[in-house]
């Protein structure tokens, strides 16, 4: 019969196990949340670029703002509400519109959401530390902050997530739900970081007459602290901003904890914690797509990367990332949706069998 | 002084005695209460409407596409019980529910409190909620009702009535314990000093009940106990994951559940565990689709077939609404002595069922003296205050009497006592109710205190969340002042 639940059953007892709808909210709360941050960042992080180009023209502004918006939210859906591309339409689309589901607000709404629905679960810390950030964006107030500086009101949502994720790590159970939540995070950072250097790469291609000039340069920088890599980076290469150099820092640096190399390093641990396959072995196709980019990752330079072509290596890894989300999603929180008019049906036939039997 | 222009009125208040003297069990809080200036009144009870915003703990409201949250107002004056009224209460409630509980198992076995015709039978076989489906079935160690919440109120003389038992998913208990935390923030060193009889061990208690219901069919000490909500957008979604965290059982929601082969089972990241009891927040008509509404989503197919199979408890059981109509109400009393042999130590307001021909006439005759119920509702709806009602809306409810008399009871219109509560223009009387929560497992246990219900509205006698009541802590002492 179609209805039969594809999981097994487990005749046990106690009070170590997590439903799967548990599981699925603890992955979006967190996944929402560190999304939102990035945004944030990334949207901060432009508009002080902006403030360093004054004499943009529209199509210039466009220019920089279309692969943002391209990069984290839906293209489509902001032309349906704006007719040009600048800093202020791009920024308030990505902020504050909650037609957008990408948007801060629609993220942190989710975030909260996915909380609240999970609340037994998680410590009552991260479950005020979420809310009061839901009651700040709800509030009159959210709006004026934004208005009067946006720089403060993006700094707010960068604290409210640094916040929750502090807490989650003093409060919350080492245990199931713990890698979930991380699982998640670092999926969702590793491609934020994928995106941004993707968007990056593209505006930045040095034209003949910028090569090395100050545009060039603050842009760079402002890349690095789209991804707060701008200290570490300074720490790591004394020299000047370079573009290969920013790149391959954003790639491949094991220790910054942004890096995409670093954070697949991360989702590498809590796949094996959760599915309990011994470190290094790969049992499904998608998880085999993983091990195999964590492999190229160790062993490829970077120049063999930039010959592959960065663009398309970006891409793969995006590819990747979405294999294993999936690898998860189907092994742990999915169940096919009950047929409730199947069910119905087989109880009450089950009934009138009883019934039939007793008379 | 906060108190000094405080007028009881001529109302039972809880506060002060007739001549206007202060009762001995509040005299130290009101000296307390009395030392504070206005701001700081104000400061105080400002911390506390935010720290309840900021936990979440709040209720949806309903007729509003916004799905707001609101908090539960909450007066700071906490409602004080002297010990020797409260062994009083606790003992009537244990009474009242032993009998209860007893009429349950009798009316879905033997009927013997019908074939004595102590209840005219017609009453309780067509009630609304009685299920005949349950005839001869039985449940875990014979108890029907694990958690009772039955309203209490006084009349003008301070004496306690009880004004209806709830005993399918009474609710309120959250706010009981996020009451107390709330207090106990507001005057920390106040409270310490005082001698209250603690709330907190509520949860505990209730997971004791429910792992003490365990069906027989499982054999461990170790039962999956878990919560069954109707959901997120639930009014009282906050109550159901605030008892579940404090106890530490799943939050479930029906589609997290399955029966298979009469066992109910839940999703889990490993497979599909076997779940023993269910603390259900959903009623018996949305429990299971495939017996009850069809329509309904929440629900378990299979759920109640797994129930009579024995292999799973719930906590109510099904079938406990028949004593929450309020025309079953008024032979609770004849139950007690039918049951047990003894008096009812807590009485129930005088109700005249309206299907009895010499109640029906009086009750007609005195439509604008009355407070007319219907027998099925709750939460203050379906009601007429006689005195306060307008001329269109008497003639209403005299029509659906003559029409449908088994749907409604009349009584006379009980004068609450009052309690000094906070309002735009200092303290000011307001009428205030009683929920104590009552738990049934290997014994029956009150939990000293429960929720204080407050109508906020000047003169209004309704205090129910949904039309503009708040909430109290409520304080049994150790002794009498």
């Amino acid at each position: 019969m179609s209805t039969l639940p594809q999981m097994p059953f487990i005749e046990r007892r106690g009070s170590d196990f997590m439903l799967s709808r548990v599981a699925n909210s603890l992955y979006w709360m967190s996944r929402y949340i560190e999304r939102a941050e990035n945004i944030a960042r990334l949207l901060d992080v432009n508009l002080q670029l902006m403030l360093d180009f004054v004499d943009l023209d529209d199509q210039q502004l466009k220019e920089h703002w279309l692969p943002i918006l391209r990069s984290a939210g839906d293209e489509a859906t902001f032309f349906k509400y704006y007719t040009t591309a600048d800093s202020q339409s791009v920024t308030e689309f990505m902020t504050f519109r909650t037609e957008n589901p990408n948007s801060v607000l629609s993220c942190l709404f989710a975030a909260r959401e996915n909380a609240r629905q999970i609340r037994d679960q998680i410590s009552l810390e991260m479950f005020e530390a979420i809310n009061e950030c839901f009651l700040f964006l709800n509030s009159k107030n959210a709006l004026e902050v934004w208005n009067s500086g946006a720089h403060e009101f993006y700094e707010q949502i960068k604290k409210y997530s640094h916040l929750f994720q502090g807490l989650t790590d003093s409060t919350f159970s080492r245990n199931e739900g713990y890698e979930f939540i991380q699982f998640a995070k670092f999926l969702e950072r590793a491609d934020k970081t994928t995106r941004i250097l993707d968007i990056k790469y593209h505006i930045l291609l040095p034209s003949v007459q910028d090569v090395g000039g100050a545009v060039d340069a603050a842009q760079w920088q402002a890349l690095l602290r789209s991804t707060s890599a701008l200290e570490a980076y300074r720490r790591f290469h004394v020299e000047d901003i370079l573009p290969k150099k920013v790149s391959e820092f954003l790639m491949m640096s094991k220790t910054f904890p942004r890096s995409i190399r670093f954070c697949l390093a991360k989702l590498d641990d809590y796949l094996h914690l959760l599915t309990g396959t011994p470190k290094g072995q790969y049992l499904s196709p998608k998880e085999q797509a993983f091990g195999a980019l964590l492999h190229d990752m160790d062993t490829l330079e970077f120049t063999a990367i930039i010959n592959m072509g960065l663009h398309q290596f970006l891409e793969k890894i995006q590819r990747v990332l979405d294999g294993i989300d999936d690898f998860i999603y189907q092994s742990f929180m999915h169940h096919p949706p009950t047929d409730m008019e199947a069910e119905i049906r087989l109880h009450q036939q089950e009934l009138q069998q009883q019934q039939s039997f007793i008379a | 002084m906060l108190f000094n222009s405080y007028n009881k009125g001529d109302f039972y208040d809880e506060m002060f005695a007739e001549d206007g003297s202060v009762r001995p069990h509040y005299r130290k809080t009101l000296e307390r209460l009395n030392r504070l200036e206005k701001n700081e009144y104000l400061q105080k009870q400002t911390a506390v409407d935010l720290a309840f915003m900021r936990g979440g703990v709040t209720f949806t409201v309903y007729n509003d596409n916004q799905g707001t949250e609101r908090i539960f107002p909450f007066d700071l004056v906490p409602r004080i019980i002297p010990n020797h009224e409260w062994q009083v209460i606790e003992k009537g409630l244990i009474q009242r529910l032993t009998a209860l509980n007893m009429f349950l198992h009798d009316i879905y076995h033997d009927q013997k409190i019908l074939k004595d015709r102590i209840i005219p039978p017609h009453y309780i076989l067509g009630a609304k909620h009685f299920r005949r489906e349950f005839m001869g079935c039985n449940v875990a160690k014979d108890i029907y009702v694990h958690i009772c919440g039955s309203d209490l109120i006084r009349d003008r003389d301070g004496q306690y009535l009880v004004l209806e038992d709830n005993l399918r998913c009474p609710s309120g208990a959250s706010y009981m314990l996020e009451n107390r935390a709330a207090l106990k923030r507001a005057f920390p060193r106040f409270f310490q000093s005082s001698q209250v009889e603690k709330v907190d061990t509520y949860p505990q208690e209730l997971l004791k009940v429910l792992r003490y219901v365990s069906p027989v069919n499982v054999r461990t000490d170790q039962p999956n106990v878990v919560l069954l909500t109707p959901g997120v957008y639930n009014s009282a979604y906050f109550e159901h994951a605030f008892l579940a965290r404090q106890m530490g059982i799943p939050i479930v929601e029906g589609r997290d559940l399955i029966v298979r082969d009469a066992k109910v089972y839940m999703r889990t990241t490993e497979g599909l565990m076997p779940v023993d009891v269910i603390y259900r927040r959903i009623d018996d008509d949305f429990l299971d689709p495939s017996v009850f509404r069809p329509d309904s989503l929440l629900g378990v197919p299979g759920l109640v077939n797994a129930y009579r199979s024995g292999n799973v408890s719930l906590a109510n059981s099904i079938g406990t609404g028949i004593a929450d109509d309020k025309v079953v109400y008024y032979f609770v009393p004849r139950m007690i002595k039918y049951y047990l042999g003894e008096d009812p130590i807590l009485p129930n307001v005088e109700t005249f069922l309206a299907s009895e021909t010499q109640d029906r006439v009086y009750m007609l005759e005195n439509l604008e003296k009355l407070v007319v119920k219907s027998a099925n509702e709750a939460g203050g709806y379906g009601m007429l205050m006689g005195p306060w009602a307008s001329k269109e809306e008497i003639e209403e409810f005299r029509k659906n009497i003559i029409a449908n008399p088994r749907n409604f009871v009349g009584q006379p219109p009980i004068s609450l006592s009052r309690h000094p509560t906070w309002s735009e223009e200092g303290f000011d009387g307001r009428h205030v109710d009683l929920r104590p929560y009552i738990l049934y497992g290997d014994k029956i246990t009150v939990t000293p205190g429960g929720l204080t219900r407050v109508a906020l509205r000047k003169g209004s006698l309704v205090v129910n969340s949904s039309q503009g009541g708040g909430s109290k802590d409520t304080w049994v002492l150790h002794g009498d002042e």
